[in-house]
């Protein structure tokens, strides 16, 4: 059975080291695993997805509306423009963090409120502030691995297999800072 | 050796390694660029790479080598290959001696693009072999397939890759071959010198090469039928392939084309007689579609399927079984969230002093690109790379009255790629063009890549650099100026003495992008809430770090790099610089 994991955010985020993180951490557990993602001009300041898709023989790299298992979002108006991106019985985190796209800093539209409570009445909801999480760890940066954190804790690849991927992903002068962030994530659920 | 995640574009690079393949040139563009990098990150003492100024002189370069006995690659983006169209319809009638393989990556559904056509009107408008992965295994294995090929029927090859196979990652395995040896020359006029007494013999053999080629597309391993339910058949090539093993899986018998180009005659006809309804599932133009119906092969294509955008699993599965997935839908009203310039772009500043200044702007194509949208909105055409030079001399002979309200923006590479030669007509053929070069040090679009102008090459080797100022007066222009558009004042009035000149002239926005490494961040600013009036003449910049929260203008510091652009904006002086 094919599981899908959609990665979605804003261009510079950082979702791009996210995706690379659980695909490696998917193929030290032995799984077939496409990942699409789209580069280039979206990802300046774009909404950006990554679709990583795995189990034992993968065809379609994409993920539709209605396929989603797990949708990871970096950003609370990401989570709701993707969420029909969800499968009725998926599980959708949601960093808190909010950033205003353009046509809301230019007063064209509104930054919508009460994001997650709309979510939580249709929806399988794991709200996080990973910005908080990741200045614990030490650096705002690091947002992305305490979130991959957070969605490692929701699949079956074992937390060892985890670590371990972080250690060879990750550069060196990094690696603390992007393993204490990991486990603050893990922690969450 | 141990299976591997990689991107198509680096499964092609690593196929390039392994074919034995010499030399790489390239032009960057979305979503080919990284075929090159990665080639270029190989290391191989044996596999030369560069940037070259665009793609016509990536596609000669790599055809130079070919002839001279050495395996050679150019990889660019579908508009790329029309720019190198020329080299690639006389070299299918020259052919090889090292082989010869041209990637070109089309971008269905535009993610980074400016139209979007099937490039495989190419292989056969040049009549030239075309082969489409549907994987990055594929990517692999076509491109080592692709170079012998080139150099058995003796023709370049085209290896077309999309947008989902360039950039999706899957599992490889690389294997290492023999690598061939570098051929000998001998010289041949008949065969390399193009000129119309060989070139009509050439084409006899193109034709006859044409015929041999298909009979090989009838039989070969990459053309393949699967076989299960036979109720519905499919042919499809390239990620459709995947899209309709997702939606279908053992409800449908496949025919997977691996060569699109030509394409096989028996092969079709044979697996048409053994299903009952066959479609021809293809992104964008109806090409397979259109060679079945003129066999007689009784197909559903294009009547049921769009010519427009991406297909996916869902749309296929909807249309051929009718099956829907339930979808999720909340109320909430979900503004979009187009691509911006960065914080701290210098492109910003250039444009907000355009704005002022109330102007027609011819623009072109990169990162620059987005200030035509809101809020700066200060972009009147976009045609293809170096058109905006070219296009306002156009504008400037017929509207010579308005040429004093009229520029164009075009980026550093992108003057070198093509707009060199529109600012020598304007030279040669004299309007009061006023030309802005946007140079930010490098090729940013398509992710930093090394230009001409930048003083390095694609592995960071220093190198010459062309002086685009002794360039610009070299060709004629006399008025060769440089502001820095992080000064908005002063990048105004300079623009405004130019304009006021009846002469053409050149002004130079250098500043280098926020985002290369070796540009130093200031500390983010600061609104100091007491002095913001919430009056929102800082939010006219369009800058995407600034906005209003509880009426209040506002920093956010994880995007803010103290560019400073915004603070001649706020009249209370509440933008503070950050410590």
């Amino acid at each position: 059975m094919t599981k899908s994991i959609m990665i979605v955010g804003v261009g510079g985020q950082g979702t791009l080291l996210a995706s690379r993180l659980l695909g490696n951490a998917l193929l030290k557990a032995n799984y077939d695993v496409k990942i699409s993602e789209v580069h280039g001009m979206s990802q300046r300041g774009g909404s950006v997805v990554t679709y990583v898709r795995y189990g034992e023989s993968v065809d379609s790299p994409i993920i539709e509306k209605g396929e989603a298992d797990i949708i990871l979002s970096f950003e609370q108006l990401e989570a709701a423009r993707w969420l029909p991106y969800l499968k009725a019985t998926g599980k959708i985190i949601v960093n808190t963090q909010c950033i205003d796209p353009m046509p809301v800093i230019t007063g064209q539209a509104t930054y919508p409120d009460g994001i997650i409570s709309s979510l939580k009445k249709i929806a399988d909801v794991l709200p996080v502030n990973a910005l908080e999480l990741a200045m614990t760890a030490g650096n705002p940066k690091a947002v992305n691995v305490a979130l991959i954190g957070v969605m490692a804790s929701q699949t079956e690849i074992p937390y060892e297999v985890w670590i371990e991927t972080i250690k060879e992903t990750v550069p060196e002068k990094f690696l603390e800072l992007n393993l204490k962030a990991f486990d603050l994530g893990y922690a969450k659920n | 050796m141990q299976k591997k995640l990689m991107i198509g574009n680096a499964a092609v690079a690593e196929g390039l390694k392994d074919a034995g393949c010499r030399l790489v040139s390239s032009y960057p563009g979305t979503p080919s660029t990284e075929i090159t990098e990665h080639a270029s990150k190989l290391n191989d003492p044996n596999l030369y790479c560069e940037w070259a100024p665009n793609e016509k002189v990536a596609v000669e370069t790599a055809a130079g080598a070919a002839i001279a006995g050495a395996r050679a690659f150019a990889a660019q983006k579908h508009v790329g290959l029309n720019v190198a169209a020329d080299p690639l319809y006389t070299m299918s009638y020259i052919g090889v001696n090292g082989g010869l393989v041209i990637a070109v990556a089309d971008d269905p559904g535009m993610h980074s693009s400016q139209n979007e056509q099937d490039s495989r009107h190419h292989a056969r408008a040049s009549k030239t072999l075309m082969l489409e992965p549907a994987d990055s295994q594929e990517c692999y294995d076509f491109t080592k397939l692709a170079f012998s090929l080139s150099e058995s029927f003796d023709t370049p090859v085209l290896l077309r890759l999309t947008t989902r196979i360039a950039h999706s990652t899957s599992l490889v395995e690389t294997k290492e071959d023999e690598k061939p040896a570098v051929k000998e020359y001998e010289k041949n006029i008949a065969k390399n010198v193009m000129m119309p007494a060989m070139a009509i013999k050439r084409h006899v053999f193109v034709e006859e090469r044409f015929d041999k080629e298909t009979e090989w597309a009838d039989t070969c391993e990459i053309n393949k039928v699967e076989m299960n339910d036979t109720k519905i058949g499919v042919i499809a090539a390239g990620i459709t392939y995947q899209y309709a093993k997702e939606a279908l899986g053992d409800k449908a018998s496949y025919l997977k084309l691996g060569c699109v180009y030509p394409l096989p005659v028996k092969l079709i006809k044979d697996f048409a007689s053994k299903v009952e309804t066959l479609y021809v599932l293809e992104q964008l133009d109806p090409f397979i579609e259109e060679h079945c119906k003129a066999l007689g092969v009784k197909v559903i294509g294009k009547e049921k399927f769009t010519k427009l955008g991406e297909y996916s699993q869902t749309m296929i599965k909807e249309k051929i079984l009718g099956e829907k997935n339930e979808i999720l839908s909340t109320d909430i009203d979900v503004p979009g969230r187009p691509p911006v310039l960065c914080a701290g772009c210098p492109h910003r500043g250039l444009y907000s002093a355009l704005k002022q200044l109330d102007v027609f702007v011819s623009g072109d194509i990169g990162c620059y690109t987005l200030g035509a949208l809101a809020p700066l909105q200060m972009m009147d055409t976009t045609i293809c790379m170096g058109a905006s030079v070219s296009s306002l001399h156009g504008r400037n002979k017929v509207r010579p009255d308005e040429s004093k309200k009229s520029v164009c923006v075009i980026g550093d590479s992108t003057f070198i790629h093509s707009g060199i030669t529109g600012l020598i007509n304007i030279a040669y053929n004299q309007t009061n063009s006023k030309v802005i070069i946007l140079d930010n040090s490098i090729t940013g679009m398509t992710g930093h890549q090394q230009n001409p102008t930048t003083g390095k090459r694609i592995n960071g080797d220093p190198t010459t650099a062309v002086d685009l100022e002794s360039l610009c007066k070299a060709v004629g222009i006399n008025r060769v100026i440089v502001v820095d558009p992080y000064d908005i004042p002063a990048t105004k009035k300079a623009i405004e003495e130019e304009l006021s000149v009846d002469a053409p002239s050149v002004i130079i926005s250098r500043r280098p992008c926020a985002l290369l490494k070796e540009v130093k961040h200031n500390p983010p600013f600061t609104v100091e809430t007491d002095k913001c009036v919430g009056c929102k003449a800082c939010l006219k910049i369009g800058c995407p770090a600034i906005s209003i929260k509880d009426k209040k203008s506002q920093i956010d510091f994880t995007q803010c790099v103290g560019c400073g652009m915004c603070t001649p904006y706020c009249k209370f002086d509440a933008i503070k610089e950050g410590k």
